[in-house]
């Protein structure tokens, strides 16, 4: 099955290609709906085939009836599931960037301009599982799709699979959409923290050590917080929430550089974005001033959220252009 | 996809799932194996115990131990696994089975499968309009399983709702098909044997209590409808099996040539009717006494029996002309007549004296010896019951001499054991006697409980004479119907009051109507039906295109409904339309770009004498559409709105 499962998903990846990405609204129009039976809805109409000839054979007048009610239900289930589909609006949401290796999440806001609920809606990226959900009328629905990242740069939303069986299960309805939707894939930070800081040191004109004496405050533990800068004991006299990251202070007057040409050579340009990133993350979570030096560019020194975006996106496209 | 379909079940699905299986298998345990009923019906019950927490899911190796040991069952009770019966079991084996293993979607849409053709199998016992309801009750249920497999999220009876309509959208395709689709007569194979078990009827003997039997069934015989006004009751001699031949226990058919020539001339009145018969799987076509011609595809005996070609599987309707006052068989053969004065030898010794005697005195005086017979069932207090004493190896001597009690059977086989013994030829006639006229439709209903036997002796110059002895003592019998002439206790189960009479007239009506359109709906019926609509020559290109054509109509009509917007009214924006639309009489339309507050003052302004009521109602709309709160006041502003006048 599993050949012939991708042979047919790339027949319609072909067949039913279409200009990617396209302006939202993006609207499910009659002809971008497809509508084939499911294998159950195969197995319905061998099962019926089989009830009509033993109606046949034994002159069952009610039973040539049920066989052809049945069949009704099944021409009625094609209506239905196209009907399902048919209409529904998607606009591109929020795509928070990420690091490669985290999963990237999408947001799609989903509408139909009738009355009545669109059960059952199934939202699938190519290799994922798909996400159900259900669409009030009138009001837009947040669907959130993941998809799993690997390499830094931009990453376009790939055609989402929307389809319903609904109601029945006899029959599928499917429809392609390609909203314009990216997100930023920033460099995965290197795992060896240390690295990082090093390379940051030679590359600097002040001693980041220092700066990291005086306790200056507590803020949220953030993904790319190095381990040893967790409060513990913080953490352990609150109830719940997120861990706490102690900030120092002292840094305040120093200035970091982190400098690819201070990276030890012999590293791959991959490798060294990978130390950069973590470094960058190091220096926000420490809340120091730090500067990036890349071959052909150079964020001057500074701080807070902006910076960090500023360094990182420049991380993740060194060299995409 | 793959993670959805094993995906287990919720409880609410389950639950559906066995409702549905519950209607399914319902009606089938009458024609079960009972081991097998129970067993099924233990299984639905475990699974619903085990999802309402009650008791653990059974263990795994069950199933297939159960799977194993009932079709062992099956083979032994049938001494098959094939056939239809067998089929029929089997199945309900293995969906009970499913129904208690079942952990999955995918298991649950197999069940689903194996329900709609449980629910074929029951029209193989029951096509009748309550079996039909039953039948839409168990798909209403299937169809909300599969309703709830897709859509889980969903409240059963929305979801019921939901299969309803969609039930209801596939009913034209139904009618659609079920009037064009080109009708085969069956059957495409040789049938199993049994595929015809379970028909009741006369049969081509009569032993003691035979008859008896037929006679507590309510079930219609056939249906009659006379061209002019019908013949009165003691006048509806139904014949059917002519039997003349007697061990001293049975009385049996004798194989009589038949041919597709009247074995006698016809003279008389004539009585033209059209009849309905129920499948019997026997051959004979029931004909008032006595047939004046032959309806296609059947023949006639020498014993003026009708004869189909094949035994009725399916009802037929065959349409006959009747001379009841004609005698046939006056040049009957001397070898007949040999054979119908023959009895067994060595038995009621009694009652041949008697015959003998009769005969000593009266000679060869046939009317007279028929009268002294008939007197004698008068005379000695015979009464008529369908509950009679056990006879012994001389039956007719313990019914003469003993226990003077029985009904038709003993009557006429007493009967023409005497007639035989003085000397007459004499045989017994078995049929249907009678029949109830339905006033909703002014059919005659001839029912297995007016199922009777009666004599006929043969008189020199006047061939074979019809006597009833039943008649000779229970001239009600005859004259009204069975249970009139029964003794209360016997009539305990026919009871029968006006009114109920009433409601089963109307029932039997609807029932005949159903009978002759949807269960009788064959190629014949269907190209008569088809001609009468007008189409030329209804063979099967013209249904299969004509089934084209309108099949496309109605798939367009779906794809309109399809694509036909289901505008969300918000009732708010539709009250605020409608004062709109009000004052459109009046020059004062909203425009597009009009607040309610700058409406409601224009309005005002022009319309002074209404401005208060204008304010308060876009007041509520201002606080119904924009307020932080929710305000139960949409009917009042509707109200406001409906009672302005402009």
């Amino acid at each position: 099955m599993k050949p012939v499962a991708a042979l047919r998903s790339r027949f319609f990846d072909w067949a039913l290609r279409g200009k990617s990405p396209e302006a939202a609204p993006i609207v499910l129009g009659q002809r971008r709906v497809y509508v084939l039976p499911t294998r159950f809805g195969l197995a319905y109409a061998g099962l019926l085939l089989v009830m009509l000839i033993g109606a046949i054979n034994y002159n069952l007048s009610l039973g040539y009836a049920l066989v052809f009610l049945a069949a009704g239900l099944g021409v009625v289930a094609i209506f239905h599931s196209f009907r399902n589909l048919v209409r529904i609006s998607i606009s591109p949401g929020r795509a928070a960037p990420v690091f490669a290796g985290e999963p990237a999440s999408f947001h799609l806001l989903l509408t139909h301009p009738e009355a009545g609920v669109r059960p059952a809606i199934r939202l699938q990226l190519p290799g994922q599982h798909p996400v159900e959900c259900d669409l009030p009328g009138g009001s837009s629905t947040q669907v959130r799709l993941d998809l799993p990242t690997i390499r830094r740069g931009w990453l376009d939303l790939p055609r989402v699979q929307l389809s319903t069986c609904y109601p029945l299960g006899l029959i599928r309805a499917w429809a392609y959409a390609a909203p314009a939707l990216r997100l930023l894939v920033y460099p995965a930070p290197a795992r060896d923290a240390a690295t990082a800081a090093l390379a940051g040191e030679t590359g600097g004109q002040d001693q980041r050590g220092a700066g990291m004496e005086d306790f200056a405050g507590l803020r949220d533990h953030q993904a790319a917080d190095p381990p040893r800068h967790v409060a513990w004991r913080a953490a352990a006299r609150r109830e719940s929430g997120p861990l706490l990251t102690k900030l120092f202070d002292g840094a305040a007057a120093q200035t970091l550089w982190l400098d690819w040409d201070a990276l030890p050579a012999g590293l791959d340009v991959e490798a060294r974005l990978s130390l950069l990133t973590r470094g960058v993350c190091d220096a926000d979570a420490a809340g120091i001033l730090w500067g990036l030096r890349l071959p052909g560019t150079a964020l001057a020194p500074a701080r807070g959220n902006e910076h960090r975006r500023a360094c990182l996106q420049a991380l993740a496209l060194y060299g995409q252009a | 996809m793959a993670r959805r379909e094993s995906a287990p079940l919720s409880r609410r699905q389950s639950l559906w799932l066995l409702a549905a299986a519950i209607a399914v298998l319902a009606p089938l345990p009458a024609h079960l194996p009972a081991p097998l009923s129970i067993v099924a019906a233990l299984l639905l019950f475990w699974r619903g115990a085990s999802l309402a927490r009650l008791v653990p899911a059974p263990p795994h190796w069950l199933p297939a131990l159960l799977a194993v040991a009932g079709a062992a069952g099956i083979g032994l009770h049938y001494h098959t696994l094939f056939g239809r019966d067998p089929g029929v079991a089997l199945l309900v084996l293995l969906f009970a089975l499913k129904l208690m293993e079942m952990r999955g979607l995918r298991d649950a849409r197999v069940a689903v499968l194996l329900s709609f053709f449980l629910i074929l199998c029951q029209c193989f016992y029951s096509q009748s309009i309550a079996g039909a309801a039953l039948m839409l009750a168990a798909l209403v249920l299937a169809t909300t399983a599969l309703v709830l497999f897709e859509h889980p999220r969903q409240p059963g009876a929305a979801a019921a709702r939901t299969a309803a309509l969609m039930l209801a959208q596939a009913a034209p395709f139904m009618l659609l098909l079920f009037v064009l689709f080109p009708r085969i007569s069956g059957p495409l194979w040789g049938l199993p044997s049994d595929a015809h078990a379970g028909l009741t009827g006369l049969s081509d003997t009569m032993a003691p209590g035979s008859i008896g039997q037929l006679i507590r069934s309510d079930a219609i015989a056939f249906r009659v409808e006379f061209s002019g006004s019908p013949p009165a009751q003691a006048a509806l001699y139904w014949r059917g099996p002519v039997l003349d031949r007697y061990d001293g226990r049975t009385w049996r058919a004798a194989p009589a040539a038949a041919g597709t020539r009247l074995p006698y001339p016809t003279a008389g009145k004539a009585i033209d009717y059209q009849v309905t018969l129920e499948p019997d799987d026997k051959p004979w076509l029931f004909a008032l006494e006595l047939p004046g011609i032959i309806p296609r595809d059947a023949r006639i005996s020498t014993d003026y029996q009708l004869l189909n070609r094949t035994p009725v599987r399916a009802r037929l309707r065959y349409s006959l002309r009747s001379y009841p006052d004609l005698h046939a068989g006056i040049d009957e053969s001397q070898a007949q007549l040999a054979q119908d004065r023959q009895l067994p030898p060595d038995i009621d010794p009694r009652a041949r004296a008697l015959a003998e005697r009769w005969r000593a005195q009266l000679g060869d005086n046939a009317q007279a010896l028929i009268g002294k017979m008939l007197d004698y069932y008068r005379r000695q207090s015979f009464s008529y019951t369908l509950n009679p004493p056990l006879s012994g190896r001389n039956a007719v001597d313990d019914f003469l001499f003993e226990t003077r009690r029985g009904f038709c059977e003993h009557f006429s086989s007493s009967f023409v054991f005497m007639m035989r013994a003085a000397g007459l030829p004499a045989r017994v006639v078995t049929g249907y006697q009678g029949g109830e006229i339905n006033p909703i439709d002014g059919t005659l209903i001839v029912r297995q409980s007016d199922a009777h036997a009666w004599a006929e002796v043969w008189l020199a110059g006047r061939g074979w004479v019809r006597v009833d002895p039943t008649a000779a003592i229970e001239p009600t019998r005859d004259a009204d119907n069975l249970a009139a002439a029964l003794a209360t206790g016997d009539a305990s189960f026919l009871g029968r009051s006006a009114w109920f009479a009433r409601l089963r007239f109307r029932w039997e009506a609807l029932d005949n109507a159903w009978n002759q359109w949807v269960l009788d709906y064959n190629p014949a019926r269907q190209r008569d039906l088809l001609a009468d609509l007008g189409m030329a020559s209804p063979d099967w290109q013209h249904m299969a295109s004509t089934l084209a054509l309108l099949g496309g109509v109605l798939l367009t009509a779906f794809t309109l409904w399809a694509l036909a917007a289901r505008q969300a009214r918000d009732p708010v924006t539709a009250a605020w339309e409608r004062l709109s639309e009000k004052l459109t009489v009046r020059g004062l339309a909203r425009r597009p770009w009009e607040g309610p507050r700058d409406y409601a003052e224009r309005v005002a302004a022009t319309l002074p004498n209404i401005a208060g009521e204008i304010r308060i109602i876009a007041e509520i709309y201002e606080s119904l559409r924009y307020g932080a709160v929710p305000t139960p006041r949409l009917p009042e502003l509707k109200r406001r709105i409906r009672d302005l006048r402009p």
